[in-house]
C-alpha cells in the first residue's frame, strides 16, 4: 500500500448525502477481474451523458458538463469533498480502487459508512471526518474560489485551510500507523500467525464441528 | 457480566486484543461469489502466499450467471456475454488453483451465497461468517457474527483465517406484539430503517427481539437480517431458539449425533443476557407496522401502502429537501401522491432478501387463480438455489406464477443488482422484493420500490400498489 504522510490538492465537490457505492462505479464495471483501470468510470452514471459499458472508449463518450469532475476548475482535484454517510452501500472495494485510479487521495465528509471507510484506508485513501458546519463552510468556500486547495496532515491529524487556520480530525491509531508507513495488513498479522495457531488449537477443541470438512 | 448477544460472539472469537483499539477475530466461515474475489486470489499468488484453512471456505457462482435456462444448459462456454464468462471462469480457476470448494453453476446446490450458505448448513449458529458481500449480514439470523468485507479483507481473510476488526457497539431493536395479516419481516425492516435511517445503524452490531421477531420464521429473520446493512450496521443478529435448531436439524454440512448435542448445548447460550447493557435501545410496535413500499432512492425513503409520497413541507431542513426533489425527480413522482397511485411496469421477485421458499410461497398465494395485469411489461420469479427452485416445483408454484403470466428463471442475483441480462429499461419501474432502490441499482435509469413479495404479487395483479386483501378481493381474501 503506498503510504499518506501528508496531501495537498485541489478540491472537488460532491454535493449530495448518501453517495451509494453503486453510484461511485455502477455494477457492470464490476465484471472486470483487475483492480485497476476503473478511475474513467468512477461515477459514471453522473459523469457521462450515455450508458457506461465495460470496455468501451470512454474518451469518445459524451461528458455531462454540469457534473463537478468535469468542470475545468476541478481538473487535477485529488481531494473530494462531500457530505453525510458517504460510501453506502454493496460492500465493493472496486468503489475504493475508482477513486484511488481516478487520483483521489482523501475524501472529507461529515459521516462515512464502515465498509466503505475500510476499504478506502486498505487503499491509501483518507476519509476525513469533520464536523457538518466546517463542512458546510469547506462548500461555500470551494464554491467562492477557483482553485481551492486543502493540505490533509496524517500526522498531525489536521485540514489545513489556506488561510492558515488547521481544523483537527480523529482517525483510528492502527489505521494511521498503517497509512503513514504504508504497511500491508496481511504481512502485520502473519506476525501473529502463532498466536493465530494457538487459540485455533483451542478454539477447535470447543467447536469441533466447525472444522469438520465440508467436501461436497 | 451480563453480556449481550453480540459480545459473547466476539469473546468466543477473540485472538487478541490490541492496545490501539483493535483487534485480531477469528473466522469460522468465509463465503466466496466471483465479483470481489477475483483481486484477492491474484493477490495472494502474487505475494505467494497460501490459504490458511482450506476447509474454511465455501465458492459458489451468483452474481453474474445468467438466469435464462437454456443460457445455463448450454454451460459457461456458451455464455454470450464474454465479460461475464471471464470472471465466471476465473472463479472456478481460482478455486482449482487454490483447493477452495465450489459449488458449481449448474449444481442443484447452487444459488445465492447467502441462500446457499444457510441451507446447506455451511454458516451455522455461533460462528463468525464474513463473504465478500454487504449483505453477510443474512446469516445473523442464525445467531453467528455475520458480516460484508472488502475484496483486501477477503485476502486477509483467506491467508490468514482472521480479520482486523474493532468491536462495534451493540443496539437493540425490540419488536413487540403481533404482525398483522399480510405485514411480513420485510416490512418490519422497511419499517426500521424507515424511523432510523440508512445510517442509523452506522457502527453498530444490531440485535433484533421481541415477540415479533420470535414469531419470524428463519426465512423471514434472515430477510430482516439481510437489511440490517441498510440501516447502516455492518451485522443484524436474532438470539438462538428452537426455531433456529429446528432450521439446521439434519442440513448437509451441520454437525449430527453427539457432534450436534455439544453444538446445542454451546448454541442454546447464544442470546443476550439479561441486565446486558445495549449502548442503544428502541422499541418498536408491530402490531402497528403496516405493509410498506419504498417511493425514494434510498431504502429510508419509505411509506406505507396505505400512506402517501411526502411532500417539501414535510422535510426539515433545506438538504433534506433537495434530497426529496432530486429522488422524486429520478423516480417520476410527484410529492404527496398516494402510494396506492404508482403503478409499476415491472415486477421481480428474488434476490437473497426475499427469494427463499417462504417467499415463494406468500407471493404465490396471491397470485394463485389471477393474472398479471396487462401493464406490467416483465415479470420474473428468480428462486435463491436450486433447492429452492426444486421445492417449489414439487409444490407447483412454478406453475402457479407461469399461469399468472411471469417468468420462471434459474437462481441467482438477477434483477437485484442487473449484472446479467435482467435489468430494467430507463424509465421503468419496478416493484421489488430486494434491498436497494439506489438510483441505476436495477438497470440505468431503472426506478425500484421495495416491497415484501406478497406487495410485489398485489401489484403485478392490480397494476398498483395495494394491499394484498384488496388484490385478492376478487376471489376471497386469501384465496
Ligand atoms: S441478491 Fe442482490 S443483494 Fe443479494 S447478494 Fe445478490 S446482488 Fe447482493
Amino acid at each position: 500500500m503506498k503510504a499518506f504522510i501528508t496531501h495537498q490538492g485541489l478540491v472537488a465537490p460532491m454535493d449530495r448525502a448518501n453517495v451509494d457505492t453503486d453510484l461511485m462505479i455502477p455494477k457492470q464495471f464490476l465484471k472486470s477481474i483487475k483492480r485497476s483501470g476503473f478511475g474513467p468510470n468512477l461515477f459514471d452514471e453522473l459523469r457521462y451523458l450515455d450508458e457506461g459499458i465495460p470496455n468501451a472508449d470512454n474518451s469518445q463518450r459524451p461528458l455531462n458538463p454540469d457534473f463537478p469532475l468535469n468542470m475545468p476548475r476541478y481538473q487535477g482535484a485529488s481531494i473530494l469533498l462531500a457530505r453525510e454517510n458517504f460510501g453506502c452501500g454493496s460492500s465493493r472495494e472496486h468503489a475504493a480502487w475508482a477513486m484511488d485510479d481516478f487520483g483521489f487521495r482523501a475524501v472529507i465528509a461529515p459521516s462515512f459508512a464502515d465498509i466503505f471507510r475500510s476499504n478506502a484506508l486498505k487503499n491509501g485513501i483518507l476519509p476525513v471526518t469533520l464536523s457538518s458546519e466546517q463542512v458546510d463552510e469547506l462548500f461555500e468556500a470551494l464554491y467562492a474560489e477557483a482553485g481551492y486547495s486543502l493540505t490533509v496532515d496524517l500526522q498531525a491529524c489536521t485540514v489545513s485551510l489556506p488561510n492558515d487556520e488547521a481544523w483537527s480530525f480523529e482517525v483510528d491509531p492502527f489505521r494511521r500507523n498503517c497509512l503513514l508507513k504504508g504497511l500491508d495488513d496481511i504481512g502485520i498479522t502473519l506476525e501473529r500467525a502463532d498466536a493465530i495457531k494457538a487459540f485455533e488449537v483451542q478454539h477447535r477443541n470447543r467447536f469441533p464441528w466447525v472444522f469438520e470438512d465440508i467436501a461436497l | 457480566m451480563a453480556k449481550t448477544l453480540y459480545d459473547k460472539l466476539w469473546d468466543a472469537h477473540l485472538v487478541e486484543q490490541r492496545e490501539d483499539g483493535t483487534a485480531l477475530i477469528y473466522i469460522d466461515r468465509h463465503l466466496l461469489h466471483e465479483v470481489t474475489s477475483p483481486q484477492a486470489f491474484e493477490g495472494l499468488a502474487i505475494a505467494e502466499r497460501g490459504l490458511w484453512r482450506r476447509n474454511a471456505n465455501l465458492a459458489v457462482p451468483d452474481h453474474n450467471v445468467s438466469t435464462l435456462k437454456k443460457e445455463r444448459e448450454a454451460g459457461l462456454a456458451a455464455l454470450p456475454d464474454v465479460v461475464s464468462r471471464v470472471q465466471l471462469q476465473t472463479l472456478d480457476d481460482n478455486c482449482e488453483a487454490f483447493d477452495v470448494v465450489e459449488i458449481p453453476l449448474n449444481d442443484v446446490r447452487q444459488g445465492i451465497v447467502h441462500v446457499m450458505g444457510p441451507e446447506q448448513g455451511a454458516v451455522l449458529p455461533g460462528m463468525t461468517v464474513v463473504c465478500g458481500d454487504s449483505h453477510t449480514s443474512t446469516h445473523g439470523a442464525a445467531g453467528a457474527l455475520a458480516h460484508g468485507i472488502g475484496t483486501s479483507e477477503v485476502e486477509h481473510v483467506l491467508a490468514t483465517q482472521c480479520l482486523i476488526q474493532k468491536k462495534m457497539r451493540n443496539f437493540r431493536v425490540e419488536v413487540t406484539g403481533k404482525l398483522g395479516a399480510g405485514v411480513t419481516a420485510k416490512d418490519i425492516a422497511l419499517a426500521i430503517i424507515g424511523q432510523i435511517g440508512t445510517a442509523g445503524g452506522t457502527g453498530f452490531a444490531i440485535e433484533f427481539c421481541g415477540t415479533a421477531i420470535r414469531s419470524l420464521s428463519m426465512e423471514g429473520r434472515m430477510t430482516l437480517c439481510n437489511m440490517a446493512i441498510e440501516a447502516g450496521a455492518r451485522c443484524g443478529l436474532v438470539a438462538v431458539d428452537d426455531v433456529t435448531l429446528d432450521y439446521f436439524r439434519g442440513k448437509p454440512m451441520a454437525p449430527d449425533g453427539a457432534s450436534w448435542d455439544a453444538a446445542e448445548a454451546w448454541w442454546r447460550t447464544l442470546h443476550s443476557d439479561d441486565g446486558a447493557a445495549f449502548d442503544r435501545s428502541i422499541v418498536i410496535d408491530g402490531s402497528a407496522i403496516e405493509p410498506h413500499v419504498t417511493w425514494g432512492t434510498s431504502p429510508e425513503m419509505v411509506a406505507s401502502v396505505y400512506g402517501r409520497v411526502p411532500t417539501m413541507a414535510d422535510m426539515p431542513d433545506e438538504t433534506a429537501r433537495i434530497g426529496l426533489s432530486r429522488a422524486l425527480e429520478y423516480m417520476g413522482l410527484t410529492e404527496g401522491m398516494a402510494i396506492s397511485d404508482i403503478k409499476p411496469d415491472a415486477i421481480f421477485i428474488g434476490s437473497c432478501t426475499n427469494s427463499r421458499i417462504e417467499d415463494l410461497r406468500a407471493a404465490a398465494a396471491v397470485l394463485k387463480g389471477r393474472q398479471v395485469a396487462p401493464t406490467i411489461r416483465k415479470a420474473l420469479v428468480v428462486p435463491g438455489s436450486g433447492l429452492v427452485k426444486a421445492q417449489a416445483e414439487a409444490e407447483g408454484l412454478d406453475r402457479i406464477f407461469i399461469d399468472a403470466g411471469m417468468e420462471w428463471r434459474e437462481p441467482g442475483c438477477s434483477m437485484c443488482l442487473a449484472m446479467n441480462a435482467d435489468r430494467l429499461l430507463p424509465g421503468e419501474r419496478c416493484a421489488s422484493t430486494s434491498n436497494r432502490n439506489f438510483e441505476g441499482r436495477q438497470g440505468s435509469g431503472g426506478r425500484t420500490h421495495l416491497v415484501s413479495p406478497a406487495m410485489a404479487a398485489a401489484a403485478a395483479v392490480t397494476g398498483r400498489f395495494a394491499a394484498v386483501s384488496e388484490a385478492t378481493q376478487d376471489l376471497g381474501a386469501g384465496a
